[in-house]
């Protein structure tokens, strides 16, 4: 069965480091070396391949809307460790239990789950966010993650505003186990409740969006987006090659390969992104009223 | 049927006693006769003592059981005038979706669902029950057109996963899957979802957002198979046990957390033991549920059912957890 799934590598977590000034940095896809520097002033893009680098939430959020403009809700939600997962072999090096290795992640990264939501504007347009975080947990998807876009959602429904959900994802987590793959149900659920609104909702793939966070709320906006290059799929490279028995080129099931096949709406570069959304919350917005 | 699944040990030991006596046939002792009514007595008891104490494990080898019941079997035992409907009108056929009208004791019922292969021609045709993004859209049609027509809908779910091939990400799995998520929350028909053998993560929740979820004693329900977890938490699928144990996979564990509304009883020794024993006890299940959720009207029905999704899910805030560390 699957030794790897796509997007899940090491828990580690990449701490969000103050600016990087002369730091230099290398591209995992071209392996340039990049000066700190120009790499942020370059919004963390390749400047030589084009490689889109991962964004932690608080970044993407910066990057996005209107500056100062970002209200965070529900910042303080965290697991509780459903299943009591607890559980190791015994031969396991590592003995951290998810709950440790949860309470470490609040630690090093300062948010305190996968998700980061709230309300904010773009060009003076309100909208409510979710934006998913790479680093905590590899983005996965459990109770909270599922929790917090549902409640984003609801913002949008209650306040009639457009949602926003930036997704980043290696999938569900396992930890939480039947609790994990609910929250496909639940998103989904409350998306189908802001459709019956007529409220627009907008997704954007970053790399990696995959497994279940990829097969449901991700795949249900009105207009998909993508980063250049994402990877952009339900089932990872790795698993797809242990089933086929083929080699697979690398990037084979990216954004690009999505826009090929019909399933989203457009390849946006990163310094493009804000003014692209900016314009379809004006496309969009024809028969919307605000509910402060 | 043989006692071959690794705990079955004692019982295979036990029939094999009961086999040898039984051989014997006119030629046995009275108190070989004796001793024969007991063995097969032990045997009843003990089977009964071990399927009730099953590990998560265990119960995913008796749910990937290959003599276990699947959806056709049933499909063949509980319902009558089943009209098997085909495609999804857009690209092709999906063998390992099975959809179609049906009657089920008096109830008219729409049936989706997932039908794993018996020999190795139908596993290859039905690809061992994995569908492809066309097995959902043939899924989606037939859903859609329940409703139309104001007919329930039961889904008998029992997939290791969709399908995870290079043409099922061409032909847009996420897609397939998302978008029977997006439909299900809405239908205006009662929605029942069975598992009866392996409840394989979002291949099998695609068909399974319903009013009520039931599994079969011996079924499982996943977010990822024990052995892709394994891989992912422990970097190794050799400890699918653990995974399968700390993610409570079984049907009797998820009932405990609350997640599903009923475990539905099991012969003796699991499904496979007894086909239509477990044939009726799942058709009088349904038809009862069916029967409570007709007498809801329908946007209570509904909203019960978006309630049911909504609430899933633990968590809390950080000063509580705080709060509780401390004291």
């Amino acid at each position: 069965m699957a030794k790897e799934v796509a997007g899940q590598g090491s828990h580690e977590p990449k701490p969000n480091l103050p600016s990087m000034g002369n730091i230099a940095v290398k591209c995992p896809k071209c392996k340039e070396i990049l000066y700190g520097r120009d790499w942020e002033k370059n919004l963390k893009v390749c400047s030589r391949c084009n490689h889109h680098f991962k964004l932690s939430a608080l970044e993407r959020i910066d990057l996005l809307v209107d500056p100062g403009s970002f209200v965070e809700v529900d910042a303080d939600i965290v697991s509780v460790d459903p299943l009591k997962f607890t559980i190791q072999p015994p031969s396991y090096a590592d003995k951290r239990t998810y709950a440790e290795k949860l309470a470490e992640q609040r630690e090093k990264s300062g948010i305190n789950e996968a998700v980061v939501i709230g309300h904010a504007t773009i060009e003076s347009m309100p909208l409510a966010l979710a934006v998913m975080d790479p680093f905590f947990f590899a983005g996965t998807m459990g109770s909270v993650v599922g929790e917090k876009i549902t409640r984003a959602i609801e913002l949008g429904i209650e306040h009639r505003i457009p949602v926003l959900i930036v997704s980043t994802s290696g999938g569900a987590r396992m930890q939480e186990g039947l609790y994990s793959l609910m929250q496909m149900a639940k998103t989904s659920a409350a998306l189908a409740k802001l459709g019956e609104e007529h409220i627009p909702y907008f997704s954007l793939f970053t790399d990696p969006t995959t497994g279940g966070v990829s097969a449901s709320f991700s795949m249900l906006g009105d207009v998909i987006l993508a980063e250049p290059g994402a990877l952009v799929c339900f089932t990872g490279p790795r698993v797809i090659e242990q089933f086929m028995h083929i080699k697979l080129p690398e990037g084979t099931v990216n954004s690009e390969f999505g826009l090929q096949h019909g399933m989203i709406d457009a390849v946006v570069h990163r310094r493009d992104l804000r003014q692209t959304f900016a314009k379809l919350l004006r496309l969009y917005s024809a028969n919307l009223t605000v509910k402060a | 049927m043989a006692y071959d699944l690794e705990f079955e040990k004692p019982l295979a030991e036990l029939e094999k006693k009961i086999a040898a006596l039984q051989r014997k046939g006119d030629r046995l002792k009275p108190d070989e006769s004796i001793q024969l009514q007991a063995l097969e007595q032990e045997l009843r008891t003990r089977t009964t003592e071990i399927y009730q104490q099953l590990t998560p494990y265990q119960t995913l080898t008796v749910a990937r059981h290959k003599d276990r019941p699947y959806a056709a079997d049933y499909i063949r035992l509980m319902c009558d005038d089943f009209f098997e409907l085909h495609g999804d009108r857009t690209f092709g056929d999906d063998a390992a979706i099975m959809a179609g009208p049906a009657k089920l004791g008096d109830q008219h019922v729409m049936l989706v669902c997932h039908q794993k292969g018996r020999d190795m021609k139908e596993k290859q045709l039905r690809n061992l029950g994995m569908p492809h993004p066309e097995g959902y859209r043939k899924a989606y049609r037939v859903m859609a057109q329940a409703e139309k027509f104001g007919i329930p809908i039961i889904t008998l779910i029992d997939a290791a996963g969709a399908s995870p091939g290079l043409v099922d990400e061409e032909r847009g799995q996420s897609e397939a899957i998302a978008s029977t998520l997006y439909l299900m929350p809405r239908l205006r028909v009662p929605i029942i979802a069975t598992i009866i053998g392996e409840g394989g993560s979002g291949g099998a929740l695609a068909i399974g957002l319903a009013d009520r979820v039931l599994m079969l004693e011996h079924s499982i329900y996943m977010v990822a198979a024990p052995e892709a977890a394994a891989s992912i938490i422990w970097r190794d699928s050799v400890h699918a046990p653990y995974a399968a144990e700390g993610m409570r996979i079984n049907a009797r564990e998820i009932f405990k957390l609350g997640l599903i509304d009923e475990v539905v009883p099991e012969p003796a020794g699991g499904a496979h033991r007894n086909y239509s024993q477990m044939a009726l006890t799942l058709k009088d299940t349904l038809l009862q549920q069916l029967a409570e959720l007709q007498q809801l009207p329908v946007d209570t029905l509904l909203e019960q059912r978006y309630q049911k999704f909504r609430t899933i899910g633990k968590y809390e805030r950080i000063q509580e957890l705080v709060a509780s560390a401390i004291s």
